[in-house]
């Protein structure tokens, strides 16, 4: 992964400031998916963002692709190269969608159109966006179809997509999405459901496609080691809002909030040998259960009493990094390993 | 949103409560409601309603009002018997042939499907005809013609919970096949058969009463609801004759119909879900 | 002698047209107080061999013996009484509890069917649910009120009850999210010393089967390719398979590196590639790999593997050569 791909001195691809999402409950309530979150996505960048299930990680992806529930309602800013997406007309959002952003999901067999070929999906996505005629689209799907590394492009194109494996599928998905040189590839959870060799795979191929092709990449999963391997910055995100952010590195190698912290000894680690595994106490607040104050409160293991009353800013501590909570108990300390080891 | 009353606000569900009650409750005191023996012919012939009789009187001077409530005792029931019945014949024998697939499943799937190749009513008739014109023989004939629906439907659940993890995890226990079907799975497939049995009343009852038209269920003089409406249709100008009995049917009809249609609404997990409320 | 073992088992699945051999011979064994880790990908088989290893699939060849006696395969009748030591806790906690029945009485199953309880269960039942770490008034509750991890935790009680001596954990922590990962794995762990059981950990996920199990055996496409002590399998995996495996998990760490891939996609079980089955895709293949399928071979120290790069090949004669099952092959040169 270079750092070089990225372009950091140039104006954002996207800006979120403020951004909220809210949904109405049963009981007429408006329930904030998405609750206050300020984010940015440079050019040739991989942002990740990582969040249990709840956290409102896919929300906000919606919300860029103005996909989200019926009833949503949306609050703050979301640009795209810096045009407020939220405020847009439908018509202008859907010329966007797919030329300008596209999204690939976690199931490639839902996502993909059962009953059109292979070619037939990247042309009619290539032909709907830039209106090139056929012979010129299927030579650009065979091109997409080899960038993605799937052997003998010829024939897939004929074939249809439940006739490839789950590995080759998410392939054809990524070359549908890049079929018209989105500024912006969303990746939701892409590889969660495949095998990790397949995997590896789909890693690499990402990370090679945002060099070759300066598109930037923003991937949204649970799963750490993914973004470990793939992002450039990362933001963790809770019930709703940012909790840490920075560099992958710094964020994953030295973790400052308690809920990143939590996160990463609850995974296997082998310096813990046959130690038992550390799983944060309690689960994640259901979305008309949030508390008032910092939502990781309940389950925090170094809160102080002004934490359940006062909801945390995220507030930047230099080095690009920001987190959103007033104790930091972890300032200057030492990182996850060492941390794991002698506790 | 209409999901977030319970289906049993609903007005057609009150109003198939409403009469089912009614008509229970009528079956229940119509001795004490009827204000004339039902079998008593002691009244003047088609007389037309009026304040003394409020449904007329019929072709032997029995009153048609005492006869109506009384009517209650008979189809609702026997009614009830007869989808009691079914059920518990269809739902034994599409477990049996669901669980243990292969010959237990042909041979019951074949039964079924020699019933099903009937119109209803004709092999009702002619299991009737066969057994002897009366009420019991109605029900016999009626559970034959009724108990396939049960099966088919029972079978298809329990096919599709033969092969979940929780059955497994009970066999792995120990559970033998028999005590699986009884305690795992029929509380599993108790709902859907609920439903059907509730909607299945009705017909039960159009059933019933359609053979005492024909002469082949309730016999003179029970005061049976279809062969009172097979005795208007033959004095089709004395109105009254036919007009009560059939509403008396129409309204039964209905409520059972409601009120399967509400349940069936109440235990779809998908509407149940939505009114629970799923994180 | 092993408290669960299983030798040269075959499963095969019957499909219109062909039959498909999703384990196509594998040895395991599992000791009491041990945990036995078993990984694999898509295709390996490793749930078809844990459904056989407690009797819910039968075996097509080979046999499976649990405290040195033969598992029955499970029929109409019930299960035989010994075998409800050996339990199986499943990887959906949404489809292994029964809706319809409150837990304490699924709980009460596993006393009164396999441990042969007489009178009235509620205590032992609650005595179980402190066992796993919910709380004693969930007897009385519906499956659907409970989360993800806690549904696991009531499967494993209901397991518990039966008083086994054996637990296989088909992909029992999978479908929960990290935190419950963590939690419910530390219960097996603790309750595999504790109680002295085997337990038979299957997972797709390497990072927990190497935190988790003291005896790891990796499997492809039906084959147990290699085990061993797990913390010597992972330092120097014998098998590239095994090797591959472990290079593409990405760590957690913020490294930054990218994991390796193995190009290639798992073959379809029923038409398996001849002689070694991982050959189309391993990075070290060579002559004897495509044409004859190499044994399993002791390495020492508890350490198996099946790969040619461990073993002495057999001499290829020119123009022709003999596969395992004794087919006669002629696209072998190499003498």
């Amino acid at each position: 992964m270079t750092a070089a791909a990225v372009q950091p001195a140039a104006p954002p691809v996207v800006r979120a400031e403020g951004l909220r999402v809210l949904l109405p409950s049963r009981d007429g309530r408006e329930l904030a998916a998405v609750d206050g979150v300020d984010l940015t996505v440079q050019p040739g960048e991989i942002l990740g963002i990582a969040g249990e299930s709840g956290s409102g990680k896919t929300m906000t992806a919606l919300a860029l692709l103005g996909l989200l529930p019926h009833g949503a309602r949306t609050e703050g800013s979301l640009e795209l190269d810096g045009v407020d997406l939220l405020r847009m007309p439908i018509k202008q959002l859907r010329a966007l969608r797919g030329a300008e952003m596209a999204m690939v999901f976690q199931d490639p067999m839902t996502s993909l159109h059962p009953m059109l070929t292979v070619g037939k999906q990247i042309t009619e996505h290539l032909r709907f966006h830039s209106g090139i005629n056929k012979r010129a689209a299927m030579a650009r799907a065979t091109e997409l179809l080899e960038q993605v590394r799937i052997p003998d492009p010829a024939r897939t194109i004929k074939a249809y997509p439940h006739q490839f494996s789950g590995g080759m599928r998410q392939r054809v998905a990524i070359a549908v999405a890049l079929a018209c040189s989105p500024r912006l590839l969303i990746a939701d959870e892409p590889t969660t459901a495949l095998d990790v060799t397949v995997q590896a795979g789909i890693l690499r191929l990402l990370d090679r496609l945002r060099r070759e092709e300066g598109v930037s990449i923003m991937v949204i999963t649970h799963d750490l080691g993914v973004l470990s391997a793939l992002a450039d910055r990362l933001v963790v995100m809770y019930a709703g809002r940012i909790a840490e952010t920075g560099s992958t590195a710094d964020v994953l190698g030295y973790p400052r909030h308690p809920y990143t912290r939590g996160l990463l000894h609850a995974l296997p680690h082998p310096e813990l040998g046959s130690a038992e595994l550390r799983p944060i106490p309690g689960s994640p607040p259901a979305l008309a259960d949030r508390p008032p104050g910092c939502p990781f409160e309940p389950r925090c293991s170094e809160s102080v009493p002004s934490c359940a009353q006062h909801r945390p800013e995220l507030l930047p501590i230099g080095g690009g990094r920001a987190i959103a909570c007033p104790v930091d108990p972890y300032a200057g300390a030492d990182d996850v390993a060492s941390e794991v080891v002698t506790s | 949103m209409n999901q977030h009353r319970s289906p049993w606000t609903r007005p057609l569900a009150i109003i198939g409560i409403f009469f089912i009650v009614l008509w229970v409750l009528i079956a229940i005191f119509a001795p004490l409601l009827a204000p004339y023996d039902p079998i008593a012919q002691d009244f003047p012939k088609f007389l037309e309603p009026s304040g003394d009789h409020w449904m007329g009187t019929d072709q032997l001077g029995r009153d048609e009002f005492s006869r109506v409530l009384y009517g209650a005792r008979i189809s609702i029931p026997l009614a009830l018997l007869l989808v009691v019945l079914s059920t518990l014949v269809g739902a034994t024998l599409g477990a049996i042939a669901g669980y243990f697939g292969r010959w237990a499943d042909g041979t019951v799937m074949r039964f079924a499907d020699l019933v099903f190749a009937f119109p209803g009513i004709i092999l009702a008739m002619a299991a009737a005809a066969a057994l002897g014109p009366s009420l019991r023989n109605a029900v016999l004939a009626l559970v034959i013609v009724m108990w396939p629906s049960y099966a088919r439907v029972v079978r298809s659940l329990i096919l599709g919970l033969r092969e979940t993890e929780f059955v497994a995890s009970s066999r792995l226990l120990g559970s033998s096949a028999r005590r699986t079907l009884a305690v795992d799975l029929r509380p599993n497939a108790a709902g859907q058969v609920l439903v059907l049995a509730a909607l299945e009343v009705g017909n039960a009852v159009l059933l019933l009463s359609g053979l005492s038209f024909l002469g082949l269920g309730a016999q003179p003089p029970d005061p049976e609801w279809g062969a009172m409406v097979s005795d208007g249709a033959r004095n089709f100008d004395r109105w009254w004759l036919g007009v009560f009995p059939g509403l008396a049917i129409l309204t039964v009809v209905m409520a059972f119909n409601f009120l399967g249609d509400t349940l069936r609404d109440a235990l779809d997990p998908r509407t149940a879900r939505a009114l629970r409320g799923t994180p | 002698m092993s408290l669960l073992e299983l030798r040269g088992v075959e499963v095969v699945y019957h499909r219109p047209g062909r039959d498909v051999r999703a384990v196509a011979g594998a040895d395991l064994s599992v000791e009491r107080g041990q945990i036995v880790g078993l990984v694999g990908e898509s295709g390996c088989g490793k749930s078809t061999l844990a459904r056989a290893a407690v009797g819910l699939v039968p075996v097509a060849a080979g046999q499976v013996l649990f405290d040195d006696v033969p598992v029955q395969p499970l029929r109409r009748r019930a299960r035989d009484p010994r075998e409800r030591r050996l339990q199986m806790v499943f990887q959906d906690p949404y489809s292994s509890l029964n809706p319809r029945r409150r837990i304490g009485d699924q709980i009460a199953d596993g006393l009164k069917l396999a441990a042969g309880f007489r009178g009235d269960p509620r205590k032992k039942v609650a005595e179980l649910l402190e066992r796993v770490h919910l709380p004693t008034d969930a007897a009385r509750r519906f499956p659907h009120e409970f989360s993800g991890g806690q549904r696991q935790r009531i499967a494993i009680a209901r397991a518990l009850a039966a008083d086994p001596s054996l637990i296989v954990a088909d992909e029992a922590i999978s479908a929960l999210d990290a935190s419950a990962q963590a939690s419910v794995a530390n219960l097996l762990v603790s309750l595999t010393r504790e109680l002295d059981m085997g337990l038979l950990f299957i997972s797709h996920d390497l990072a927990i089967v190497r935190q988790v199990a003291d005896v790891v055996a990796v499997m492809y496409l039906g084959k147990v390719v290699e085990t061993g002590v797990t913390a010597q399998v992972w330092a120097e995996p014998a098998h590239p398979y095994t090797r591959a495996l472990i290079a593409a998990v990405p760590p957690p760490d913020g490294s930054g590196t990218l994991p390796k891939d193995l190009p290639g996609d798992v073959p379809d079980p029923a038409e398996p590639p001849t002689g070694c089955r991982c050959h189309p895709r391993c990075p070290a293949a060579f002559a004897p790999c495509p044409v004859v399928e190499p044994p399993i071979v002791s390495l020492g120290d508890g350490r198996t593997t099946a790969c040619w790069l461990h073993t002495e090949p057999p001499a290829l004669v020119a123009g022709s050569s003999v596969d395992r099952d004794g087919a006669a092959d002629n696209t072998s040169e190499v003498a």
